[in-house]
């Protein structure tokens, strides 16, 4: 038998009715009409903002430290070096944080479960090895090449989540082996002297080299956040019919007027043409948000949406917070933990294809290293937690984005023979920082 | 009180053994809608193997099992719970990162019937009147993580659930085993306005003042053998302590010359 784990003492404070008898019950409660208990939601701008200053000192950090180390870097490195606050450099970090933040938004659903994923990085690779084997050595089209590379990554998802949930094979060691045997995989599929395969196709190129136009860039904005204003009023007006407590509308209004400004400024950036004038003369442009910006877009409002509003993402959740509870609210823990995995090695491919568009190319060793060792610091970054139960897709590009920050204003800020050695430093510094706020917040909220 | 009711679940000569173990030896049990009905026995005697065999987690080996006065085979929790009988298990069973609402509704949410998608205001609007139903006012906000809420609290939430999916019998075990005087009295006010609302409510409780406080009928389990079923009223501490110790109290209880006769 066992005994409940002692409680805390009640800080709540407590109707002291004897309860002796029911009489006792009755009188009190003729005595005190039900009271119907709702949601708590502030009802003024001012309170909640306020209600969220509170639960970030309570320990429910959120995105803040992200958002406030990408301010701080910023600052730092635009003060440091004159290049920094360039046009170019921010399409660049834009640029580069892509294949990273792909990888994290995927792991983010393998690390609501308390799970690891150290193949993520190598998978990617190999399956982008496999795209660039559909195009290069089977002429296939990109789509298809994109295709295979998912199809490879899905099926990869689906062993490694097999071999943790059935046969009960801590992740740590599932996916340990799997990164070192993919890499041999990785070799064999590329099978050439050069130990690469360079990729013709312009679409692959663009997944990670290609721009919208400046007008697309706009129309992209505008209509997410429409479709996001609207979604909310959608969801307050079914909130109103049943009589619940809603957000008060400035406080969506600010939302809406934050993402219009934080877009407007981010597509105008990215509009700024980097082509020199005699280019610009001949038609030629170097202007338009990174093709890889959207994809990530589009895969955060997918992934979010699955993760937020549908009966799957809840029961992800649920099995992060208690496998048992899950198991006997009847939800099917097995296919659940399997779903993860094949959710994170897919996304890896599409990180994969993304890199070898960066490298034109797919090579031996890419994925390799500490690849996946970033994503898991992006996320955990970002604000979802190593031990499961919490955790957001855009966490992934919030963390994402600190870590491309950081990385370029390193290389650039650092020089000499030793530059590499000072990068690793930092980042390591970096991912223990966030490891700690981690710790720290779920502390606060025992 | 009288006995105004039929039981919705009764259990007759039910045996139950692991292996060599016979750990339920032909035990007769009811439950009447609208009443508690506490569960007593020492440890060892066979309460939670009882509840188990009721809930579906384990099958009886023989006996009768009804429901409704007809004769069913539980095979399994989900057969439990298609009859209407829930287990508010001891260690709770919630997920401390989802807030209330989520918990209630765990593994049967509701969906906007258009777009598939979760359907939070009706899941919200639902679990309010549900707490409401039990004139529950003890939590701040539905929309409240369940890590932080007391253990009183998440009791409250377990129990609530309970009446969102209309359950007819609903198994408490050993629901106050952790709590302090306050939240005691708090979760027992609670068990009688479930029973109130005509559920059959069974309380697995080692305290014998709560027995006595919230119960219309007493169970006492004594060696796998059900020592006597007697309506509270009958009762006073000293004779439950004696079911549960020895298995009889004056002329309750088990006779020992019918030792081994159960059907
Ligand atoms: N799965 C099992 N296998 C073997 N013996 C069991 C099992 N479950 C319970 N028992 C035995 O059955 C007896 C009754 O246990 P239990 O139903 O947990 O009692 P209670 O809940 O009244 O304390 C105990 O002697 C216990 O050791
Ligand atoms: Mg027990």
């Amino acid at each position: 038998m066992s005994e409940l784990a002692s409680d805390s003492p009640s800080t709540v404070s407590t109707e002291t009715s004897a309860a002796g008898t029911r009489d006792v019950v009755a009188d009190h409660e003729a005595a005190n009409p039900a009271v119907h208990v709702t949601a708590l939601i502030p009802q003024t701008l001012g309170a909640t903002l306020s209600s969220y200053v509170r639960r970030v000192r309570g320990g429910e950090t959120g995105s803040v430290p992200a958002v406030a180390g990408a301010a701080l870097l910023m600052v730092v490195f635009g003060i440091a070096q004159s290049s920094f606050m360039t046009t170019s450099n921010f399409v660049q970090i834009v640029q580069q944080a892509a294949p990273n933040t792909l990888l994290a938004m995927g792991l983010v659903f393998v690390l609501l479960l308390g799970e690891i994923d150290l193949s993520a990085g190598v998978v990617g690779s190999t399956a982008a090895a496999v795209a660039a084997v559909l195009s290069v050595k089977h002429g296939m089209p990109w789509y298809a090449a994109i295709l295979g590379a998912a199809a490879f990554g899905a099926v990869s998802g689906m062993v490694l989540g097999w071999l943790r949930a059935k046969l009960n094979i801590p992740s740590f060691v599932v996916t340990l082996s799997a990164f070192i045997a993919f890499q041999g995989v990785q070799v064999l599929i590329i099978n050439s002297k050069s130990n690469g395969i360079q990729i013709s196709d312009q679409t692959l190129h663009n997944l990670y080299f290609g721009r919208l136009t400046p007008a697309a860039g706009w129309v992209v904005l505008v209509v997410s956040v429409v479709l996001y204003a609207l979604v909310k009023v959608v969801q307050a007006n079914a909130r109103r019919r049943k009589n619940l407590a809603n957000e008060p509308f400035s406080v969506l209004g600010l939302r809406v007027a934050a993402m219009l400004v934080f877009g407007g400024i981010f597509v105008h950036l990215m509009n700024i043409d980097q082509a020199v004038a005699w280019q610009q003369r001949e038609g030629i442009h170097q202007r338009g948000v990174p093709w890889s910006a959207v994809i990530i877009l589009a895969l955060v409002v997918v992934l979010s949406f699955v993760l937020t509003k549908t009966r799957y993402g809840r029961h992800v959740f649920a099995v992060g917070g208690s496998e048992e509870a899950a198991r006997r609210a009847g939800i099917r823990v097995l296919a659940i933990r399997i779903s993860v995995f094949v959710i994170c090695s897919a996304m890896a491919a599409v990180s994969g294809l993304v890199l070898a568009g960066q490298l034109g190319g797919s090579n031996t060793g890419d994925g390799g290293g500490n690849t996946l060792l970033y994503a898991v610091a992006a996320a955990v970054i970002g604000g979802t937690s190593l031990m499961g139960g919490r955790g957001r897709v855009v966490d992934a590009v919030l963390g994402g984005a600190v870590l491309a920050i950081l990385a370029n204003g390193v290389s650039d800020l650092i020089q000499g023979g030793n530059a590499a050695a000072y990068e690793l430093i930092i980042d390591g510094a970096v991912l223990l920082l966030a490891a700690a706020v981690d710790s720290m917040s779920r502390r606060a909220k025992r | 009180m009288s006995e105004s009711t039929e039981p919705i679940l009764r259990l007759r000569g039910v045996t139950k053994s692991f292996g060599p173990v016979e750990v339920l030896k032909g035990v007769d049990f009811e439950a009447r809608p609208g009443e508690v009905t506490a569960l007593v026995g020492d440890n060892g005697a066979g309460k939670s193997t009882l509840v188990k065999c009721i809930g579906g987690t384990y099958q009886v080996d023989g006996g009768e099992y009804l429901f409704d006065g007809k004769p069913v085979t539980v095979n399994n929790p989900r057969d439990a719970a298609n009859l209407g009988i829930e287990i508010v298990y001891q260690d709770l069973a919630l997920c401390d990162n989802l807030d209330i609402v989520q918990n209630m509704f765990l593994g049967r949410e509701t969906l906007n019937g258009r777009t598939r998608t979760l359907d939070e205001a009706e899941m919200e609007h639902q679990a309010g009147q549900a707490l409401a139903s039990l004139s529950v006012r003890t939590v701040k906000s539905v929309r409240q993580k369940v890590a932080s809420l007391s253990g009183g609290q998440r009791q409250t939430v377990a129990i609530a659930k309970t009446v969102l999916w209309n359950s007819k019998v609903v198994i408490l075990d050993e629901p106050t085993a952790a709590l302090g005087v306050a939240q005691t009295a708090q979760v027992l006010e609670l068990v009688r306005r479930l029973a109130d609302q005509g559920i059959a409510v069974i309380l697995i409780s080692h305290n014998m003042l709560d027995v006595l406080k919230v119960s219309d009928s007493v169970a006492a389990l004594y060696l796998g053998r059900m020592a006597a079923q007697v309506r509270t009223s009958q009762l006073n501490h000293t004779q439950i302590v004696e079911l549960i110790t020895a298995g009889r109290s004056g002329d309750l209880g088990l006779v020992e010359t019918t030792k081994g006769a159960a059907a």
